[in-house]
């Protein structure tokens, strides 16, 4: 059934008894053309336009948990794309530019709301590199524009004016078409998308093993319901990515982390923006619903804890206080923790891997969410042609051998 | 008295009436109120309207668990804190409230209109509407019409507009047994515990009172438990304080609320105080929370939980109605209804889902003349802002109910049975095993590193008196009936919702959490999780423990953000480094810059004088004269041991073994890939000693890297590292008359030219103050860094002042400095390189040492990206228009005209005016730089490009001949 007004009116009516259902639950098959191993939003985006995009339907997303689970079910919802290097800026722009229509196509509200990304700068450095990231983006075509202190102030009001503190606001860099969207409808949209077009979505079944023929193809995966044979596989796992990859004997340059969020009670609106503070490690927006969202740091350790130090979430209150001195009486309703996946230099991999018929996508650290309808985008292309997309190209894993590394941390500390 | 007031008893003073007010309107409570307590004593149900449809909403609870009664409380503008709950705000005389999310009132809400659309706003609409009309422009209408609606609509209290002036605290505390819950078991266990007097023991209860639900029955034991454990000095009780996360290895937050209880609270105390516990054993005493019955019209004002209506009536003398009916499934509810004969409150009925209540319990209510329908439930309810009636129906064997008679009431005490308070033992991430008999979740396996032990209700095992439950929604004659049953009473949800999301394929328990919203409010589902697990079962048809279970988060309620900043706000948000010349540099008319945790001056701006003015006239200063130069930030690491050489070969590019004593070497640190990360200056002062400079920003990092690498990477290695950055002032004499100012201060170090060359270092006195004297440039002008002992620093920096200032010279500030050392080329970590730069790259191949067998980073170094053609490089840039000076950051290109998406060739580093040239110069990195001198290039900028001609980066002094004079 199509989503709209009038499909609404008319359930609406009759008792809401005819919503069918979003997704099917069905029993694996004995074999798919693509299994996806990984059913979280960069997955279900993968499924969904290689069945859309390249006619590959016969395809089974393979989840161990429940669908979005993972990362994309965790993280803050931001979504942005101005990033200094042009690799970083042709990904997360192509990203960008599937959201502003994503809720068409999809007929799934994902509620993408590009309300503006402001990143400030509190000292000569950053406005050094803030000015730099919106150089580069202006040439690269990306939106993303200088704001003086007072134009900062004026955008944001909330923020703390004063000149006397440890970190008075000098600047700030705005992408206007950066903002959030509802993370959960991300994945449910794309999982809807993806079942419509005959993929299978399947949950609750976890890999347990990567089969591969006497030449060292891959055929097929074990699972805790059963082998499932592949003419090709896809690992999106994210923080478990090395586990899967592993089992193709695949090592992986990843390092796992705990990384933290928290929001506060819901409350009338006052912020027009997602805000970021690199300097002071803080970034808040607020939720349609009313809740402060507030991304954390990582902890200082690897680890697969989803729990997290009560000193990082500690941290970030302090910051957010500081920014926001009005936020202090505010109280934080939840706390969580998610596993993210980094790699060397901070950008993912996307593409093939020594082993034939076996793909990865995985590494996208704290800043995958805004890369999804992009990073699935681009793999399913690389998948179904089995060579890499001109945008994911250089996010191979042989980066990491050659050195063409792009690495966005190291360039401006920027948290992404 | 108020009428509904009872005449005795309770845990309130009735001679110390307190005043109030609630949306403006002026009460009276009574010492020992909570403010719902306090308001029901006024005969107020209606404290509320719900987040969605904007119902009128009562008070459910009596304590943390209450998801209705939210309201703002008010001291100033800075002093306004949201959706507490009422039933924990304790009354103060003059305490102000205000209810939230209505308009224009309590009373009359126009956003009830949205109960009119109520069909529409099923579980998930929003996902399926709200995306066009299309012709606006895809996803343009959600942007700009209907999110900017649904934010105003959302949200519940308001933000205080001003900042908040009150403190916070933070402690940390060790005890062996932390107790939380201060109820009969958790004060059992504290006695027990405490009774050695050795062991150290923590007990914390989130009620005002210690007691739990003896402070219902006001025994004589409670008083003496309290005295016993109050005169033990191994323990610390603390109430008003919640324990509201645990973490790994018996570590526990608490927050303690200190002021928000007092009529006029001292500005120096804090409001309230963060508690960080490491226990040796958490015994949990969290007792239980009372699940709410789901039936249709189960949220109207006036409906309650049984155990609540008990707290009200015993602890608070509160005659919460005057005629009420009980709804139950669970014996406990029998206790209600005989706590509210006993106050006086007309009993209309028992309705007892169970077809055999407890015979006990049913005789003994018939005797007090209380009807007891059996097999019956609630099938509807009437009234608008407090229910008027209930509507009774018979469950028939077959399962099919009939609706019977109204009865009229103005109270419902409903009981659904009790759910073990197990959010801190999941938190410690304990395993939670299902119980079917008593139908809830109890802790089970304590989670490897934590020893908790449960006691009391929170164990899962109830006394006979609390036994009987209901999971999920009760029967109802007409499924498609317009009235909705509640389950998550803050968020709205009905059980409809849940039923549809099931239908609609969300069968996980967090898929319908997140599609439904139910345990997402403010109270994070403490009522509403299990029946809501239990609707899913009976929609998927599925056993409850089949379906899993929402993880529990912290905080266990929420917690105020000012406890974890403390007092880390403004000065005190990061420590301020100042170096020991800071006060002479302010004294100057200093500018400060904040580099890392430093302030730096920036420049010394003269009466009337620009910044720029300021910034040429230093610059003139160093190189014609002398120029003073606080360079204290710099990172100082000494390293000494017979194998510190051999270290610092292995660390940096450069080599040491061959480094002479008293030389000094510029030095470049790269990391594993092979990117400079660092640079500094290596001293050698013994064969064994050396003194090293890292750059202001990166002494922290550098240091903990040598840490790194001598602990982990190479025991074998006999060096050891001191931080030395806080032991030196460093003051840097720059400029052709440095000699001739620094000569007559110095005792003991020979300054000739040939006796003290470039690139030396020397230990002597200067003003009679040890010190070691550095003879070195980042200006390109000959200069001494003289190195003195920090608390000499203050009693230098005048005496160097003067020495400049008499031979024409000025004090400079970092701005100079950075024009002064790009006019000659020199690299700044951090802004000529960004992380992806190798020495090659920015000229400095030359420092590393070929003949080493290998060093961090040159491993990355050799890789094929690394040694390929076409990378960027350092270079000069001249603006042909001898004028205009470049913007940092600004990107190359080799037309002017780029394409949009064009890549960049390379961007502007580092740019200024300088004075010496009288022409802007600028550094860059630019694709194959080194092989452009002389190409111009163009800099794209929003009024059009810039051309501009590559030339060599070392725009003065090229042959060095002013570093050797």
């Amino acid at each position: 059934m199509k989503f709209s007004l009038i499909s609404l009116l008319k359930e609406g009516l009759t008792g809401n008894r005819g919503w069918p259902r979003q997704w099917r639950d069905p029993a694996p098959k004995a074999a798919y053309d693509v299994v996806i191993v990984g059913g979280g939003g960069h997955g279900l985006a993968t499924a969904y336009y290689l069945a859309k995009e390249h006619g590959i339907r016969n395809v089974a997303v393979l989840e161990k948990g429940w669908l979005g689970g993972g990362n994309t079910g965790r993280n803050t919802t931001v979504v942005r794309s101005n990033y200094l290097w042009e690799e970083s800026e042709r990904l997360y722009e192509h990203a960008m530019k599937l959201w502003e229509t994503l809720s068409d196509d999809l007929n799934y509200n994902v509620m993408y709301s590009p309300r503006g990304v402001l990143m400030l700068a509190h000292s000569i450095h950053d406005v050094q590199v803030g000015k730099r990231h919106v150089h580069a983006n202006r040439l690269a075509g990306i939106d993303n524009e200088w704001l003086s202190r007072e134009e900062v102030l004026d955008f944001c009001p909330i923020l703390n004016p004063a000149t006397d503190i440890r970190y008075p606001i000098a600047g700030g860099a705005l992408q206007r078409r950066g903002g959030t969207a509802r993370h959960d409808a991300v994945a449910w949209g794309y999982a809807r998308g993806a079942d419509r077009f005959g993929v299978d979505i399947i949950q609750n079944c976890e890999v347990k093993g990567i089969i591969r023929d006497a030449s060292g193809k891959v055929i097929g995966v074990e699972t805790t319901r059963g082998y499932i044979g592949a003419g090709k596989v896809g690992v999106v796992a994210a923080g478990h990515t090395s586990v899967v990859m592993g089992m193709a004997g695949v090592r992986m340059p990843l390092e796992s982390y705990p990384l933290q969020a928290l929001v506060s009670e819901p409350i009338k609106p006052i912020m027009p923006c997602v805000l970021m503070s690199n300097a002071i490690h803080a970034y808040m927006s607020q939720s349609d619903k009313g809740e402060l969202v507030i991304g954390a740091g990582t902890d200082q350790y690897v680890s697969y804890s989803q729990t997290g130090g009560l000193q990082i979430a500690q941290a970030t209150i302090e910051a957010i206080c500081e920014l926001f001195p009005m936020t202090r009486r505010l109280r934080m309703l939840r706390n969580w923790g998610g596993i993210v996946d980094v790699t060397p230099d901070r950008s993912p991999i996307i593409g093939k891997t020594p082993v034939e018929g076996l793909y990865v996508n995985c590494g996208w650290g704290t800043g995958g969410f805004k890369a999804t309808p992009g990073s699935g985008h681009v793999f399913a292309a690389t998948i179904a042609k089995g060579e890499p997309h001109p945008i994911a190209a250089p996010f191979t894993l042989e980066r990491f051998t050659t050195g063409r590394l792009i690495d966005e941390a190291a360039a401006a500390a920027v948290a992404h | 008295m108020s009428r509904f007031r009872t005449g005795a008893g309770g845990r309130i003073d009735r001679a110390r009436g307190i005043n109030f007010t609630f949306d403006g309107r002026l009460y009276t409570g009574l010492q020992g109120d909570t403010l719902a307590s306090a308001l029901l004593a006024n005969g107020v149900h209606l404290v509320g309207r719900s987040f969605k449809y904007h119902r009128p909403r009562g008070i459910l609870a009596s304590g943390a668990e209450e998801p209705n009664a939210l309201v703002t409380v008010m001291r100033d503008a800075g002093r306004t804190t949201p959706n507490l709950r009422a039933t924990q705000v304790e009354i103060y005389e003059g305490l102000a409230a205000k209810s939230q999310n209505r308009w224009p009132s309590l009373e009359f809400d126009l956003g009830a209109v949205n109960a009119l659309a109520s069909p529409l706003l099923a579980s998930g609409f929003y996902y399926k509407t709200f995306m066009g009309p299309r012709f606006l422009g895809s996803n343009k209408a959600w942007a700009k019409l209907y999110e900017p609606l649904i934010r105003r609509a959302a949200g519940l209290g308001r933000a205080p507009e001003a900042p908040d002036p009150d403190r916070y605290a933070r402690r940390y505390a060790h005890c062996e047994v932390l107790v939380v819950g201060a109820g009969e078991a958790g004060l059992r266990a504290a006695l027990d515990a405490s009774a050695d007097p050795h062991c150290r023991v923590i007990l914390c209860d989130e009620q005002a009172e210690m007691g739990g639900w003896q402070l219902n029955a006001g025994s004589d034991d409670l008083v003496e438990m309290l005295e016993t454990l109050g005169a033990r000095p191994n323990v610390r009780l603390l109430a008003r304080t919640q324990a509201f996360g645990v973490y790994a290895q018996g570590a526990v937050a608490l927050a303690q609320r200190l002021t928000d209880h007092l009529a006029a609270p001292s500005p120096e105390t804090p409001r309230e105080r963060l508690w960080q516990v490491r226990a040796g054993e958490i015994v949990l005493a969290t007792g239980a929370i009372e699940r709410p019955l789901v039936f249709p019209g189960n949220d109207r004002p006036g409906v309650m939980l049984a155990g609540a209506v008990e707290t009200f009536a015993n602890r608070y003398g509160i005659r919460p109605g005057e005629r009420a009916v009980v709804a139950t499934t669970c014996n406990s509810a029998y206790g209600a209804a005989f706590a509210l004969k006993q106050a006086g409150v007309d009993l209309a009925a028992i309705i007892d889902l169970r077809d055999k209540p407890d015979p006990a319990l049913a005789a003994n209510a018939l005797k007090a003349g209380i009807p007891v329908h059996t097999a019956s439930v609630i099938v509807g309810t009437e009234g608008h802002k407090r229910v008027r009636s209930v509507r009774l129906g018979k469950v028939e064997p077959c399962g099919i109910v009939k609706s019977t008679d109204s009865i009229a009431c103005d109270l419902v005490a409903m009981s659904g049975g009790w759910v073990p308070s197990v959010h801190l033992f999941s938190q410690s991430r304990g395993k939670l095993a299902w119980n079917g008999e008593t139908g809830v979740y109890s802790p089970g396996k304590d989670a490897p590193g934590q020893k908790t032990r449960s006691v009391g209700l929170c164990s899962g095992e109830f006394p006979a008196d609390m036994r009987g439950f209901h999971n999920g929604a009760l029967p109802t004659p007409d499924e498609k009936g317009a009235a909705k049953a509640f389950v998550d009473f803050q968020n709205d949800v009905t059980a409809r919702d849940i039923r549809l999301a099931a239908r609609e394929g969300f069968h996980s328990v967090e898929h319908v959490k997140r599609y439904t919203t139910t345990g997402m409010a403010t109270d994070q589902g403490k009522t509403s999780n299990m029946n809501a697990l239990g609707i899913l079962s009976g929609a998927l048809e599925k056993p409850v423990p089949d379906i899993g279970l929402t993880t529990f988060r912290q905080p266990y309620t929420p917690v105020t953000f000012g406890i974890f900043a403390g007092a880390n706000r403004a000065g005190l948000f990061d420590p301020v480094r100042k170096t020991p010349a800071h006060a002479g540099a302010d004294a100057l008319g200093g500018v400060f810059e904040d580099v890392g945790l430093w302030k730096r001056a920036h420049h010394f701006p003269r009466k009337g004088e620009t910044m720029h003015a300021a910034v040429n006239r230093e610059c003139r200063a160093v190189r014609e004269a002398v120029g003073l130069f606080d360079a204290s930030t710099l990172g100082k690491i000494e390293l000494v041991g017979p194998d510190a050489a051999e270290f610092l070969d292995r660390v940096y590019v450069n080599s040491f073994a061959k480094l002479g004593i008293g030389r000094c070497r510029y030095a470049v640190l790269t990391n594993e890939a092979g990117y400079v990360i660092d640079d500094g200056v290596v001293a050698r002062l013994a064969q064994d000693r050396f003194h090293i400079t890292t750059t202001t920003g990166g002494a922290g990092r550098v240091f903990a890297m040598f840490e790194d690498y001598l602990q982990a990477e190479w025991p074998e290695l006999r060096a050891w590292q001191t931080s030395i950055t806080e032991q030196f002032a460093t003051f840097a004499i720059q400029g052709p008359k440095a000699r001739e100012v620094l000569a007559p201060l110095v005792e003991g170090i020979a300054m000739e030219n040939e006796a003290f060359p470039h690139m030396a270092m020397r230990e002597g006195r200067v003003a009679g103050i040890p010190a070691r004297v550095f003879r070195m440039s980042f200006t390109g002008e000959a200069g001494y860094e003289v190195n003195v002992p920090a608390g000499e620093g203050a009693r230098l920096w005048p005496v160097l002042l003067d020495a400049v200032d008499k031979a024409g010279g000025a004090v400079y500030g970092t701005e100079a400095m950075h024009v002064l050392r790009a006019e000659k080329g020199y690299i700044i970590v951090g802004q000529e390189t960004d992380g992806t730069m190798t020495p090659d790259d920015v000229g400095l191949g030359w420092a590393i040492g070929k003949g080493k067998r290998d060093f961090v980073g040159k491993r990355g170094m050799m890789r094929t990206d690394l040694i390929a053609p076409g990378r960027k490089q350092l270079v000069g840039l001249e603006t042909l228009d001898d004028k205009t000076v470049l913007e940092e950051g600004a990107q190359i290109t080799d037309t002017p005209t780029p394409a949009p998406g064009s890549a960049a060739l390379g961007h502007v580093t580092s740019s200024y005016w300088s004075e010496a040239l009288h022409r802007p110069i600028a550094l860059a990195v630019v694709a194959g730089g080194r092989g452009r001198m002389g190409e111009t290039l163009h800099v794209p900028m929003p009024g059009g490009a810039i051309p501009v001609r590559v030339v060599s980066p070392v725009f003065h002094d090229p042959e060095g001949a002013r570093l050797h004079a």
